[in-house]
């Protein structure tokens, strides 16, 4: 686990190259993806989290990823790539190749690895998450289980049901809202009544907030957060205000040009950037490209997974 | 004759007149508002058109159906949409528990006419969640009807027959199916005929030969496998195997069984097909009931072919293996022959 420090400059510098490297291979992994798709390489589609990659690298580098438990959704990439960084699996999951990490069976919303577990069906991973977290509780092993759902998935009454659940039986289990204000073409304010932030309140969940536009402060954020769950055995709800900058699917962005302006402004990517000694970006860019086109070409060389033995 | 609208054109301007037609009618569904139109655009330009009967709703589809629900309770005439088939699972409880018991345990004081419209099937690479067709858990289900169009049905009739129905009514739309053109009439090389026109949800029935014939084989299909269809009869006219498809557009309850029946009998071999998983299908409803009524007139037991019993791989090429598709048809078609 990795704790920030405010008062420690080196601790801080260290943490955001580590952030900034996982984030350029998410997003890089990403467009990879899109350019796969545009090539006839990848088949059916894929959502990308491109601009909301800080979410992914804050919320699970809080997370004890030895034991810890992540649910997520159809939006899971950067989640994935955050907890364990296989980016061949996840490549060849997508593309059907052998090595792929659900045999290619599962494609790019229904991804396991580790203690993660993703589903395409909205809001349905909630009451899995809640129960995950009963798991733990009654085994004492002292992990926590994580739930990502976007704003949209706030609809599902399955979200409430679960956050009723996890906060009477206090179950350490920490709701977080990816909230990027659209869900596929739907605005927020069209399908909300109220204030998504204040929904756990209610059930009397603490509920944290914070913006993915700064990566470390919403790491330091959800440590908070995350200490809470796990010294208190109880659920927490945390909300990250971010910003889709790429289509839902692909090619489907019915926004307007100043919408999608306005948001581009807000890329964690380019802001942590700035953060980052020029020389040691350089280096990491190097690296983490060289990671992708030799996992890309790996990948392509690889043959089709085979049915064969399955039934 | 004028070009034949699209499967998609076809239900799309159903959606259009029937809210043109009938104030009652109003439209519900997820991301359905203009320009978006819907995710696979069977509502664009429905917004544009009647803005106050056109509501884009929250990810709920237990509350759509269940709203939809109240709706035709009291008057109105809901068409719900549910993005992908798949999310049928969310709304079961209220199709089964609520839309389908209301009108018959009120002991038909209410009537619910409902519609609740669905894309189902792959093909198309979404995997395990976003590719099945699940049409055969409703079917059966006691006052819930089911319908699915095949490109040889006129689509939007089948829709506008579905919205003046007082009763509930699953419609299942085949995404493969949407791109291609109604094949209504008959053309050099296949007979397309009606065996029921009076029906609300008519069959349809397509022969590779000349009438007056009888034939060797009878395919009965449904919904998206009858893309297959063009090309099946043609390849087997070329082989002079005289074949016979059976269209139905309900699927339950299933329609009267003596037309079925007497196309089975008239070949003595029997296909079924359908996109869904075979195991406790359609097919093996309609096989049952085809043994009842028609057993010593079959020459080899029915052959079913569906998807295989699993989950649908996301991977194109395992997705086919999967599927049931042309060629699996055409070799069951060869096997009850020999
Ligand atoms: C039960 C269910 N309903 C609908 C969908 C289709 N769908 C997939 S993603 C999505 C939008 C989700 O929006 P949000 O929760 O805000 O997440 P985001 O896509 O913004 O990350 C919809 C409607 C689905 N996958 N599952």
């Amino acid at each position: 686990m990795m704790i920030a420090s405010p008062n420690s400059f080196t601790i801080t510098h260290q943490l955001a190259e580590h952030f900034y490297a996982q984030m350029l291979l998410i997003r890089q992994t990403e467009q990879q993806f899109l350019e796969l798709f545009a090539q006839g390489k990848l088949n059916g589609t894929v959502h990308t989290c491109i601009g909301q990659e800080s979410s992914a690298v804050a919320v699970v580098n809080a997370m004890d990823t030895q034991r810890d438990i992540i649910f997520s959704n159809h939006r899971a990439h950067g989640h994935f790539l955050a907890y364990c960084g296989d980016v061949e699996g996840l490549l060849a999951e997508v593309l059907g190749r052998e090595g792929a990490v659900c045999g290619g069976i599962g494609g790019t919303q229904h991804l396991h690895a580790g203690n993660l577990y993703t589903n395409g069906i909205q809001g349905g991973i909630a009451p899995c998450a809640t129960g995950a977290a009963l798991a733990e509780k009654m085994k004492r092993s002292g992990a926590i289980t994580t739930v990502f759902l976007g704003d949209g998935t706030m609809g599902q009454g399955a979200v409430y049901e679960s956050m009723n659940i996890a906060a009477l039986w206090q179950l350490p289990i920490l709701f977080v809202l990816e909230d990027n204000g659209i869900a596929q073409s739907t605005p927020k304010q069209q399908e909300h009544a109220g204030d998504l932030s204040t929904r756990a309140q209610t059930f009397g969940i603490q509920t944290f907030t914070a913006d993915s536009f700064d990566v470390l402060a919403l790491h330091q954020t959800t440590v908070a957060a995350v200490g809470l769950v796990r010294q208190q055995q109880c659920p927490a709800f945390l909300v990250v205000n971010c910003y889709r900058l790429g289509p839902h699917s692909k090619g489907d962005d019915t926004r307007s040009p100043e919408e999608l302006a306005a948001v581009e402004q807000r890329d964690p990517l380019r802001q942590l950037e700035l953060q980052i000694d020029p020389e040691q970006r350089q280096l990491i860019q190097q690296s983490v490209q060289q990671r992708i086109q030799a996992a890309v070409q790996d990948v392509l060389g690889r043959p089709f997974i085979s049915r064969e033995g399955k039934e | 004759m004028s070009q034949q609208l699209t499967n998609l054109e076809s239900l799309r301007s159903a959606l259009q007149s029937a809210m043109a037609d009938d104030e009652t009618v109003v439209v519900f569904g997820e991301d359905i508002l203009d320009p978006y139109g819907g995710a696979f655009k069977v509502t664009k330009g429905l917004s544009t058109a009647f803005p106050n009967r056109v509501f884009t709703t929250p990810i709920c589809e237990g509350a759509i159906v269940g709203m939809a629900n109240g709706l035709a309770l009291r008057g109105m005439r809901p068409v719900a949409e549910l993005m992908f088939g798949d999310f049928i699972t969310l709304a079961a409880d209220q199709l089964i528990n609520h839309a389908a018991k209301f009108p018959a345990m009120y002991n038909g004081r209410v009537t619910l006419p409902l519609v609740v419209r669905t894309p189902m099937g792959g093909g198309r690479g979404y995997g395990p969640t976003h590719s099945q067709s699940l049409e055969r858990m409703f079917c059966g289900v006691p006052h819930l009807s089911v319908v699915a169009p095949t490109i040889f049905h006129d689509a939007g009739k089948l829709l506008r027959a579905a919205i003046a129905s007082d009763g509930p009514v699953v419609f299942i739309e085949n995404k493969l199916l949407y791109p291609l053109r109604q094949q209504l009439h008959s053309t050099a090389t296949i007979q397309h005929d009606v065996l029921d026109p009076e029906a609300e949800y008519p069959t349809v029935r397509l022969r590779n030969f000349g009438a007056g014939d009888s034939a060797d084989v009878t395919l009965i299909a449904n919904g998206g496998v009858s893309r297959f269809l063009p090309s099946l009869l043609e390849r087997l006219a070329d082989e002079e195997i005289r074949l016979q498809a059976v269209l139905p557009s309900v699927l339950s309850p299933l329609p009267p069984i003596a037309p079925l029946a007497a196309a089975a009998a008239d070949s003595g071999r029997v296909v079924i097909a359908e996109e869904g998983i075979a195991t406790n299908g359609w097919g093996a409803e309609l096989a049952a009931r085809l043994y009842e009524s028609c057993m010593g007139r079959l020459a080899c037991p029915i052959v079913r072919i569906g998807a295989m019993p699993t989950v649908i791989p996301a991977a194109k090429h395992l997705e086919d293996e999967i599927l049931p598709s042309e060629t699996t048809i055409l070799n069951a078609i060869l096997k009850v022959l020999s």
